[in-house]
């Protein structure tokens, strides 16, 4: 009789990256239905542009460096960051402009740092901060207006033809900057009365960019509840955030409320789906917790004094650097040892 | 009930269970040959005291260790010794070894056995003289002997003892079952043992999906002080470290023993093999294993024979070959696969699973690490298990040694989680095997460059010494010539009278003059402090301290070995140096001893 040999353990009770990368996708669902709902056909568009584009780029830099296609494919990471990149940009951001946010993710920051698990830097914010950086116009100006769905909004085929067409002007009409840019700009001549007056603003926080962030704040508990991320990345974010917002921000005519910072911008959608990307987060526990919190901090000090909208890809990319520095001072004290062996150097200390 | 702590990671994997544990324990029978491994515990193989075509009685003992840590292996039954030969034993890497095999005769006629009725009576000393003598090591992992580990050092109090009822891996049932049906024995074994170590605390210590098996140790303890513990399910909490953690909230420190905070688990088949050691006389010649996996009819626990061969015990249960596709000696979680069914049953053997390809079903391939963290989440030491496996992957062996890959339990936790269904165990072990190998050959060119070295200085001395006593010899042949030249030329002149004395006077100044400049010699050679004074007698002892404080050492790591302490390779250094401080003290002796012998005969040729 010939038996299988096999080291320990023999059981397993994985849930493969595949099922991890679906749930991914899935608990994005409602964050997509909303942006959907409240800003037009242009999010749900940019995803299923964008996750078109992630594959066929991941399916040909694999064949480039002779790697076994399919089974990468199988693993749904490339669809992710297409999605990720489809949800954060803007609803009215031409095609060729997310095509190349989402190629220099996937095969720059992904591939050509040896693939997945490999990437040091988020890939889908380096494909973001890329076109932001080399395209500021159209990554600002193409925000749609809230709550156009139901009110004279373009329809799908007008959406369509006016993103996929290479004139950014046809859609001056129906687009604004973010409620985030908006308070920014208009706060330094005006009170925070007259700036909320602004329709962005409408009769809430922000005119539908609460419900989209609400949206993704459940999708990021379903992924909490389902373990596929913990709670220290996305509570050391907002804490960081509301935090600082707290701090510099309480007055609302000088800086924009705490209300804003965590509803109006990319901050939910951040906080639970972007900055929990493992492969380029921290490790530990404690890790997780200052990674997060330096992502808020940065975002607040970007959003309120640096030249960028919303923060969140520049935040990532820097805590992104850190992330060996934070691993290198964060190790888990080991059963049986008194301290945490930090570094390679100081031998014989545990 | 007394407090419980948790202990951090851990997983659920589906247990199993319920498959053996329908049936009642059932006696497996003797099997047409015995197979018994010389080496089946921690510590030095035994040796056989029989030889092929020798008849033994049941309970015989027919191996024995007589120098170094270890116990003695008895017949199982009666019968005669067919051969001593190697044959493949249980072991991960399939290997044959040394083992006696035996021939039953049937009759299964016992030893005459001396049961002790109040072992309270008798000496501790004696009393674990009988546990030695009955063959008993652990009967849960690793067999450490049992009669050492329950004579912990002396400075090391034993204030809580443990017996181990978690049985967290899946499937294994051995102690369930033993403690449903010998829970008066696992209590009388027990206390056997506490009264050896004289506890200030027992525990016994139950997870909760055991019901049966905690009842029946609740009334088997009514009216002790023994405690009783029953623990949330969770793999692996039957882990020696993290029951202890469990039960007192303490750590066992890494590279140290439970005895080191005071604490010792033991095992609930040592309990009962202790029992019947003590108060039946029986040694160690059959244990509970629990027969499990699809691919038999009847899954159950058994009480087999030590040295059974598999083949036959699967028989017992009704394997069913053709669906068999993976055999597993141990749990699914630690246990390791086995190539054939040839291999017996020894002390440590507690389950035996045969599985079919849909039951434990091969892992899926191993793709990249996405560092999610889940291995480090289950982690039960605390490790950071992919970091872990980066390093082991790249060979960085020094900085995965850093990361404390030494405290790895290798529960196999994190590879069970793991997404990309990296085998993370594999790699670790990998990792260990490689740094002890780097370690012992750098122990061994350490060594060897030292003796190189020791062994340059003496000759280059030898060479300096011969060089001074030549000149010596020339200077002093010189002057005696001058000064019989000078007194032959005073005699001449003086006369005869005074020519006796001077010339007695004369080579009474030569002999000193020759000595002194000898001691000058030895002086200026060497700065080693013992050559100052070539005393025989204190060298002969300076070496005997060096080989007694050697024995020691080596009998320390020893010790740390089978307990596979993390300061063995500290140990393993210790015992080099004192390796080398032997050398240099029989050196030293046998140079004092030369000169000695010189000094005579250079004394006596003039
Ligand atoms: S569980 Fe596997 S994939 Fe996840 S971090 Fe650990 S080794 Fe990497
Ligand atoms: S096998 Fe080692 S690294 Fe993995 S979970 Fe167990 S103790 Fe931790």
């Amino acid at each position: 009789m010939a038996f299988v040999q096999q080291s320990s353990p023999h059981a397993h009770n994985a849930r493969p990256t595949s099922r991890v990368m679906l749930w991914v996708v899935i608990a994005a669902l409602p964050g997509l239905l909303a942006q959907t709902l409240f800003f037009g056909w242009g999010n749900l568009i940019n995803v299923v542009w964008c996750i078109a584009v992630a594959l066929a780029s991941e399916a040909a830099i694999l064949g480039l460096r002779k790697k076994p296609v399919a089974f990468f494919l199988k693993d749904n990471t490339a669809a992710v960051t297409g999605l990720l990149l489809g949800l954060s940009l803007p609803q009215f951001a031409p095609l060729w402009v997310s095509a190349i946010a989402v190629i220099s993710a996937i095969v720059v920051a992904k591939q050509l740092y040896g693939g997945l698990g490999s990437n040091p830097f988020n890939p889908a914010m380096v494909g973001y901060a890329l076109v932001l950086i080399s395209f500021p116009v159209a990554m600002t100006t193409n925000w749609a207006e809230p709550a156009l769905l139901w009110k004279n909004a373009p329809g799908f085929g007008e959406t369509l033809t006016t993103i996929a067409s290479a004139k950014q002007t046809a859609v001056d009409a129906w687009t604004m900057a973010t409620p985030l840019d908006e308070y920014k700009h208009k706060i330094a001549r005006h009170t925070a009365e007259e700036v909320l007056r602004h329709p962005t603003f409408g009769n809430g926080i922000a005119r539908g960019w609460e419900w989209v962030s609400a949206a993704f704040l459940a999708g990021g508990l379903l992924l909490l509840f389902l373990r596929i991320i913990t709670w220290h990345i996305p509570a050391g974010f907002l804490a960081g955030l509301t935090i600082m917002s707290l701090a510099f921000g309480n007055n609302a005519d000088q800086y924009a409320p705490v209300s804003l910072h965590l509803l109006a911008g990319g901050t939910m959608l951040g906080a639970f789906f972007i900055a929990t990307d493992p492969v380029s987060a921290a490790t530990s526990h404690q890790g997780k917790l200052i990674y997060g919190a330096g992502i808020g901090i940065l975002i607040y000090l970007i959003r309120t004094w640096g030249n960028y909208p919303d923060a969140v890809a520049f935040s990532v990319l820097l805590m992104n650097f850190a992330v060996p520095f934070i691993d290198h001072y964060t190790p888990p004290r080991t059963y049986g040892h008194h301290k945490a062996r930090r570094g390679i150097t100081g031998r014989n200390q545990g | 009930m007394s407090q419980l702590w948790d202990f951090a990671g851990g997983v659920h994997p589906a247990e199993n269970k319920h498959q053996s544990t329908a049936r009642p324990i059932r006696t497996a029978g003797i099997p047409d040959h015995l197979v018994l491994p010389l080496q089946q515990h921690i510590g030095e193989p035994a040796e056989a005291i029989v030889t092929a075509g020798d008849r033994v009685l049941k309970g015989q003992k027919i191996a024995d260790v007589t120098n170094g840590m270890g116990v003695p292996v008895h017949a199982p039954t009666s019968g005669i010794i067919e051969n001593i030969t190697d044959l493949p034993v249980p072991h991960p890497s399939g290997m044959n070894d040394r083992c006696i095999t035996l021939r039953p005769d049937g009759e299964d006629q016992w030893l005459p056995l001396n049961p002790v009725s109040d072992y309270r009576k008798l000496d501790r000393d004696e009393v674990l003289a009988i546990i030695r003598d009955s063959g008993l090591s652990g009967m849960g992992g690793a067999g450490f002997p049992t009669n050492i580990k329950l004579r912990p050092p002396r400075d090391r109090k034993v204030s809580t003892l443990i017996l181990n009822g978690a049985e967290c891996e899946p499937y294994i049932t051995a102690d369930d079952m033993t403690m449903r049906e010998k829970a008066e024995e696992v209590v009388a074994g027990l206390k056997v043992m506490a009264w050896i170590l004289r506890p200030e605390r027992c525990v016994i210590a139950i997870e909760d999906n055991k019901p049966e098996a905690a009842e029946a140790m609740r009334v088997a303890t009514e009216g002790t002080q023994i405690q009783l513990a029953i623990i949330p399910t969770k793999y692996p909490s039957g882990g020696e470290k993290q029951l202890i953690q469990i039960l007192t909230g303490m750590e066992v420190p890494s590279g140290g023993i439970p005895a080191d905070i005071g604490v010792m688990c033991q095992n609930i088949g040592t309990a009962v093999a202790v029992s019947q050691a003590v108060f039946e006389g029986k040694p160690l010649i059959s244990r509970i294993v629990t027969v499990t996996g699809e691919a038999v009819r009847e899954p159950g626990n058994f009480e087999v024979l030590i040295g059974t061969p598999i083949e036959y015990l699967l028989e017992k249960a009704g394997l069913q070959a053709d669906k068999a596709n993976r055999l597993v000696l141990g749990g699914p979680m630690m246990g390791y696969t086995l190539k054939t069914t040839a291999v017996p049953v020894i002390k440590t053997s507690n389950c035996l699973i045969a599985a079919t390809a849909s039951e434990l079903p091969a892992p899926p391939p191993e793709q990249p690490c996405i560092r999610c963290g889940e291995c480090a989440e289950v982690c039960p030491m605390e490790l950071l298990p992919q970091q872990l496996f980066w390093h082991s992957k790249a060979s960085e062996f020094e900085k995965a040694e850093h990361l404390n890959l030494f405290d790895c339990i290798e529960c196999g936790a994190c590879s069970y989680v793991c997404p990309s269904s990296i085998p993370l165990v594999q790699y670790y072990r990998y990792a260990k095997g490689e740094i002890q190998v780097q370690k012992a050959e750098q122990l061994k060119s350490d060594r060897a460059r030292e003796r190189f070295e020791a062994r340059q200085a003496r000759l280059e001395r030898e060479q300096q010494e011969k060089e001074q006593r030549r000149k010596d010899r020339a200077k002093a042949a010189a002057e005696a010539q001058s000064k019989k030249k000078a007194e032959a030329e005073k005699a001449a002149t003086e006369g005869d009278a005074t020519d006796e004395r001077a010339s007695k006077a004369a080579l009474v100044e030569q002999a000193l003059a020759r000595k002194k400049s000898k001691v000058d010699a030895t002086k200026a050679e060497t700065a080693e402090p013992v050559r100052e004074k070539p005393d025989i007698e204190t060298l002969e002892k300076q070496l005997q301290q060096a080989q007694s404080k050697l024995e020691t050492m080596q009998g320390m790591l020893d010790d740390a070995k089978t307990q596979q302490a993390d300061n063995v390779d500290k140990l393993e250094r210790a015992v080099a140096k004192n390796h080398d401080r032997v050398k240099r003290a029989e050196d030293a002796l046998t140079d004092a001893r030369n000169q000695q012998a010189n000094q005579t005969e250079s004394q006596s040729t003039e």
